[in-house]
């Protein structure tokens, strides 16, 4: 390794990244569009949920009971009627999500025996939503006391760490690993490909130039940069998301830099097998998002998949990363507590970076 | 270090790429301050040739020295000592003249002062003074085809590598760029150039005619027009190209 060839690369990079428009985009406009859109795309909260409430009783307390509901904030009442058989036109007609069926009995009931009940009906076409619905109705009603008198009810769901349901806690720190890894490969992968295509690459190999420089002048700069987009996407997440970071934030900071050499290695591994930048941005795309969303517990939760999928999830990188992000920023894991994922990213970023690098040194010192 | 003085001594030299022979029991030898100009179809094996003594390639055998040192060992070393411009213009495009210069410098250890001087001198010298703030991609091709050489020359090598310098360039800057290349020569430089113009073959001090891999002919213009009989390097040519048949 020669510093004075080394820096030379590396000043290069930097006049490269930051005279190229295009570049600049990808590298500073792509994930923070990414973050927003996929931010509220991928919103598992529903906002008021629509429902329609026959009111067989009607009366102050059966009223006081609507207006409730619709000053909760979960819920809309679009409807209001007394008979209870057109409650299923309701769901028909999608004219709400569920019903709320107050009997004639409600207040006698209440106010004499203190065990009033209240029926509910679930649109269940949408066995997500409906599972959501009957979790906020379940929430309103464990919550309620009207004349000083509670409504018991047995079931309580108790929500660790995110416990306002938001779904944002959950799905924006794996939207930082998503956009950190796709965009570390592409940069990576793009920029040896830009250098295959016109030819430079050639020119720097008759030089005496080593496959390490190279290799190390590619990945330092794409690595600060990378770092200041986790920081950028993570503030985002943070300050416009309301994600909270219990943990510390440095911990964060240096086990991201661990995921993002990884995302690197990825991108060289991608430049050793294609000339061209188009092949290569769609390889490192293919790459990068689909083991990231669908094998990492991103959405879909890892433990209910077949073994051999599990088993292909453990070397997705995205995995371990998951736990660390999640486990900082919403439960406040210090790095004891998760030195598994830590051991297990480090040493998949070894491997990663090690075959890389090989990879890229052998096929440039054998030519074409 | 040059072992006698051969800038270039190969001996049999072959590259086979699976059952294809691109280049077949090659023997050719370059003395110091020589233009050597390698001849031949497109195909014949003329750039399969100079990527292996560029060590961009690995021989499948025989022998051979660039510099003094060995090309199928110490191509780490040769490639110190020589400059290669290839058929395609290979500056980044998108950087300036000066941060070209100054990243292939630094490429090979030069100092930020050495690069400097050394540029300026030979852009004095071949015509791109006042350019060092341009980007390479708004020059015209005999501009950037001279910034290619200067670059290929920054770093004083012992052997200069030209593969095809001169296509897509007109007439008087081919003119222009030969005479460049003469001066290069005079100050000690061993150059091989490979070209498909026959009227640059005169320039050469000796010349190889390469046909599917082979050689077929070797010697001074002179030889070689004595040798076929004829008055024009190109007649050499044709009847090299008519003997396939």
């Amino acid at each position: 390794m020669n510093i004075e060839r080394f820096g030379a690369i590396l000043s290069k990079e930097f006049i490269h990244i930051f005279r190229d428009p295009r570049s600049v985009f990808i590298i500073f406009i792509l994930p923070i569009l990414m973050m927003f859109l996929f931010g509220y795309a991928i919103d598992l909260n529903m906002k008021e949920v629509r429902i329609a409430v026959s009111d067989q009783c009607s009366t102050s307390l059966s009223r006081e009971l609507v207006s409730r509901l619709q000053s909760s904030g979960y819920f809309k009442v679009t409807r209001y009627f007394e008979d209870p058989a057109r409650s299923d036109d309701m769901l028909l007609g999608r004219k709400a999500q569920a019903v709320v069926i107050i009997p004639r009995d409600f207040e006698e009931r209440f106010t004499v025996e203190g065990d009033a009940s209240v029926g509910v009906v679930i649109d269940g076409s949408n066995a997500n939503t409906a599972s959501l619905i009957q979790g906020y109705i379940k929430g309103f009603f464990g919550g309620l006391s009207m004349r000083g008198q509670k409504v018991p009810l047995e079931i309580r769901p108790v929500m660790l760490y995110n416990r306002d349901m938001k779904s944002s806690n959950f799905i924006v720190p794996g939207l930082v690993a998503l956009i950190m890894m796709m965009l570390g490969a592409l940069l990576t992968s793009v920029t040896i490909a830009r250098e295959k295509e016109t030819g430079t690459m050639e020119q720097i190999l008759v030089s005496p130039i080593r496959p390490i420089e190279i290799v190390a002048g590619k990945v330092v700069p794409y690595l600060v940069l990378a770092v200041a987009i986790a920081g950028l996407i993570i503030a985002i997440g943070h300050f416009w998301f309301g994600v909270p970071v219990e943990g510390s934030l440095a911990e964060l900071a240096l086990l991201s830099i661990l995921f993002l050499l990884t995302a690197l290695s990825v991108g060289l591994l991608i430049s050793s097998v294609v000339d061209s930048q188009q092949v290569a941005m769609m390889l490192s795309l293919f790459a990068t998002l689909l083991p990231s969303t669908m094998l990492s517990g991103f959405i879909f939760p890892l433990a209910s998949m077949p073994l051999p999928l599990r088993l292909i999830a453990r070397v997705v990188p995205a995995t371990h990363y998951l736990v660390i992000i999640r486990g900082i920023m919403l439960k406040g894991n210090t790095m004891g507590q998760l030195w598994r994922e830590i051991a297990a990213l480090s040493v998949i970023a070894l491997v990663f970076l090690l075959a890389a690098t090989k990879r890229f040194s052998l096929k440039l010192s054998s030519g074409k | 270090m040059i072992s006698g003085d051969y800038a270039v001594s190969v001996e049999r030299l072959t590259k086979r790429f699976g059952r294809f022979t691109a280049v077949d029991n090659v023997s050719f030898d370059i003395v110091r301050g020589e233009i050597f100009g390698l001849l031949g179809a497109n195909g014949a094996g003329k750039t399969t040739t100079i990527r292996m003594l560029a060590g961009l390639l690995k021989p499948s055998s025989g022998r051979g020295t660039v510099a003094g040192f060995d090309i199928n060992r110490d191509y780490e070393k040769i490639k110190r000592r020589i400059g290669y411009m290839s058929q395609k213009f290979s500056l980044y495009e998108d950087l300036t003249v000066y941060e070209n210069i100054r990243f292939f410098g630094g490429v090979y250890g030069l100092t930020g002062k050495q690069i400097r001087e050394r540029f300026e001198e030979i852009a004095s010298h071949i015509g791109l003074s006042g350019l060092m703030e341009r980007r390479t991609d708004g020059l015209p091709p005999g501009i950037r085809q001279r910034l290619a050489l200067a670059n290929a020359i920054l770093h004083r090598p012992l052997v200069l590598f030209l593969d095809e310098p001169t296509s897509g360039v007109d007439p008087i800057m081919r003119r222009q760029f030969w005479d460049i290349i003469n001066s290069i020569a005079a100050d000690g430089m061993a150059v091989l150039v490979t070209t498909h113009y026959m009227d640059e073959a005169e320039y050469c001090n000796n010349l190889m005619v390469m046909r599917d891999g082979k050689k077929v002919a070797t010697g001074s213009p002179g030889e070689l027009k004595k040798q076929f009989h004829v008055s024009s390097i190109e007649e050499v040519f044709v009847s090299t190209e008519m003997g396939k048949r």
